[in-house]
């Protein structure tokens, strides 16, 4: 890794993102201003099966990914001559997903002569607050929740993570994907859970609260999962009617209690005044109003990003890779991608 | 013409420059890491060590299948962002027919078998810089002539075709070491296997067949090139299957 101490004028960052389901490029212009953002979902074809496919997913990034980028430089006005170098997503995620974006990636630096910026998935999700928040700075706590993740993170410094807690079981996105599948609700879980919710009662039935042995910021969410399903099948058997807004909202609220009493916790003992959400399930209304008036009652401030950069997005990469350049990281032409990747892991 | 040939379908990695009739450079390696960490370091070497100014390509030639799956797509992602970066058109160019035309000029005809696991072989035949071709030849244009396009079958199957088919035949790719014992067994036609040198699919052989691609004007754009799999995912293959059941 060289370490580069001038930085140039205005850095432009093409940033590729295909870790999942999300096809996505972005150029992002000094790491804050995005200049376009463009993201091509595949969530309709993955409805199908009540999951993303990770061999359907990886053949539509194939077919997507030209088109995206193409259409990411053209609505930034830009030529890839332009631009001061390529970010892409190399971890963690689905293998044959990741695969494409790097191997694309890869083939479009070398052949543009331009240095290339291997970026953690997860630190895209928490540079997504940058972006529509001038004045984020780091240090902060930032809450990373989506289908795959759920990570409780100290952002000491840009590109510097300190994780207090992790999900031991599913992930809270993956959560809301299995019990909107148990009561019917389908695929993806999450905006469908959000928006039952909203018609039911959430004190109506006490789902657990887990606790983690030993570990005061983990989580873990497959118990609560096990009570949904149980509360289903008790229901099933007696013949008792199930509202299903009322179950989705007393779930959402039993995972999003969690989130915010841990989240809050970890600000309050260890310092810091700013909190942070990302991540998918970082569009989660009751979340989002949870964690704003746990904020408020403990006098932090909360940031969090529009819906469009909750999403796996290339903007957020963008925003990440920029901070990685100026340090002077670079990927090699061997950059692999790497499935398991741990944040602030190089 | 300068067409860059890109071999990413099975275990071998494999970058070439072929100019008009000439393999400027060829790197291969068949070796267990994967194509991600090989392709384009080989690339970057063989780029530097023939000076080569990607500017100057008339075309990316790809495997474009079938495969592996994850290898092709490695292959296709490397050419497509090549495409893209350089505003260069590609050859998709079938993994089979590029396999074969390692053995242009061979008597009889020419069987790549690929091992395409679930007791199955991706296979075609061709015929190679023999008669069949003579007419396409005049028109300066060297391609095999497909005698069975590339396909999926079971080595019974295939067996079958090549009897009713009734000439010597040679046979190539990582599906030999797997079927070697039945064929040798049970084929009733004249056979031979191919040596070590031309054996497994090489990039020279997919940047050759890539020109005469290119000369027939049977180019792509770089953002229209996806891999031919010959093969649906599994998931689609079972939900079709239950969507069969239900009528």
């Amino acid at each position: 890794m060289m370490k580069k101490n001038t930085i140039p004028e205005d850095v432009y960052i093409l940033a590729i993102e295909s870790s999942c389901d999300e096809t996505a490029a972005a150029v992002v212009k000094n790491g804050r201003e995005i200049l376009s953002n463009v993201i091509a979902s595949q969530i309709d074809l993955h409805t199908l099966y009540g999951g993303v496919v990770p061999e359907i997913a990886s053949r539509k990034h194939i077919e997507k990914i030209n088109p995206v980028i193409e259409t990411a430089l053209s609505d930034a006005g830009m030529t890839l001559d332009q631009t001061t170098a390529i970010a892409v997503t190399y971890g963690p995620g689905l293998v044959g997903a990741l695969l494409v974006g790097v191997a694309e990636a890869k083939a479009i630096a070398y052949a543009a002569g331009k240095p290339l910026v291997g970026v953690h998935h997860i630190e895209g999700h928490i540079s997504a607050n940058f972006i529509e928040h001038p004045d984020l700075e780091p240090p902060f706590v930032c809450l990373v929740v989506s289908g795959g993740h759920s990570h409780l993170v100290v952002v000491k410094d840009y590109g510097e993570f300190e994780i207090l807690g992790r999900t031991r079981d599913d992930a809270a996105g993956e959560a809301f994907d299995k019990v909107a599948r148990a009561v019917g609700l389908g695929y993806p879980g999450g905006p469908k859970i959000d928006k039952a919710a909203k018609e039911g009662n959430k004190k109506a039935i006490h789902f657990p609260r887990a606790k983690v042995e030993g570990s005061v910021y983990d989580f873990s969410f497959s118990g609560l999962k096990s009570a949904v399903l149980n509360y289903l099948n008790h229901a099933q058997m007696t013949g008792e009617e199930v509202n299903i807004a009322d179950l989705a909202a007393s779930f959402q609220y039993a995972v999003v209690d969690v989130l915010v009493t841990h989240t809050i916790a970890a600000a309050k003992e260890r310092g810091y005044d700013k909190v942070a959400i990302a991540g998918g399930v970082a569009s989660n209304s009751e979340l989002r109003s949870e964690m704003k008036k746990a904020c408020k009652k403990a006098g932090l401030t909360f940031y969090y990003p529009s819906p469009v950069y909750c999403t796996d997005n290339a903007a957020m990469i963008g925003t990440a890779a920029y901070y990685e350049y100026i340090n002077g990281a670079r990927s090699g032409w061997d950059l692999n991608a790497v499935p398991y990747l741990k944040l602030g892991e190089r | 013409m300068k067409i860059l040939g890109i071999e990413s379908s099975s275990l071998v990695a494999s970058v070439a420059v072929v100019t008009d009739d000439v393999v400027t450079a060829e790197f291969t390696a068949n070796f267990k890491k994967t194509h991600s960490q090989t392709l384009l370091p080989m690339l970057d070497q063989m780029g530097k060590l023939i000076e080569l100014d990607m500017k100057t390509l008339d075309a990316i030639a790809v495997a474009a299948g079938p495969g592996s799956f994850t290898g092709l797509r490695i292959g296709a992602a490397t050419a497509k962002g090549l495409g893209l970066a350089l505003g260069k058109p590609l050859a998709a160019v079938p993994t089979l027919e590029a396999l074969a035309c390692n053995l242009w000029g061979c008597a009889g005809v020419v069987c790549p078998i690929l091992d395409a696991r679930r007791d199955q072989v991706y296979t075609g035949v061709y015929r190679v810089g023999q008669s069949g071709a003579a007419e396409k030849e005049k028109a300066d244009v060297m391609l095999p002539e497909i005698i069975l396009d590339q396909c999926a079958l079971d080595i019974a199957g295939l067996m079958r075709k090549l009897e009713e088919i009734g000439e010597p035949v040679t046979f190539l790719g990582d599906g030999v070491s797997v079927f070697r014992e039945r064929l040798s067994a049970e084929l009733k036609v004249p056979y031979t296997f191919a040596p070590a040198q031309n054996n497994r699919q090489r990039a020279a052989s997919v940047a050759a067949l890539g020109t005469e691609y290119v000369k027939c004007g049977r180019t792509v754009t770089a953002a229209e090139f996806k891999p031919d799999y010959l093969r649906k995912s599994q998931a689609e293959r079972e939900r079709e299957e239950k969507e069969e059941q239900k009528r």
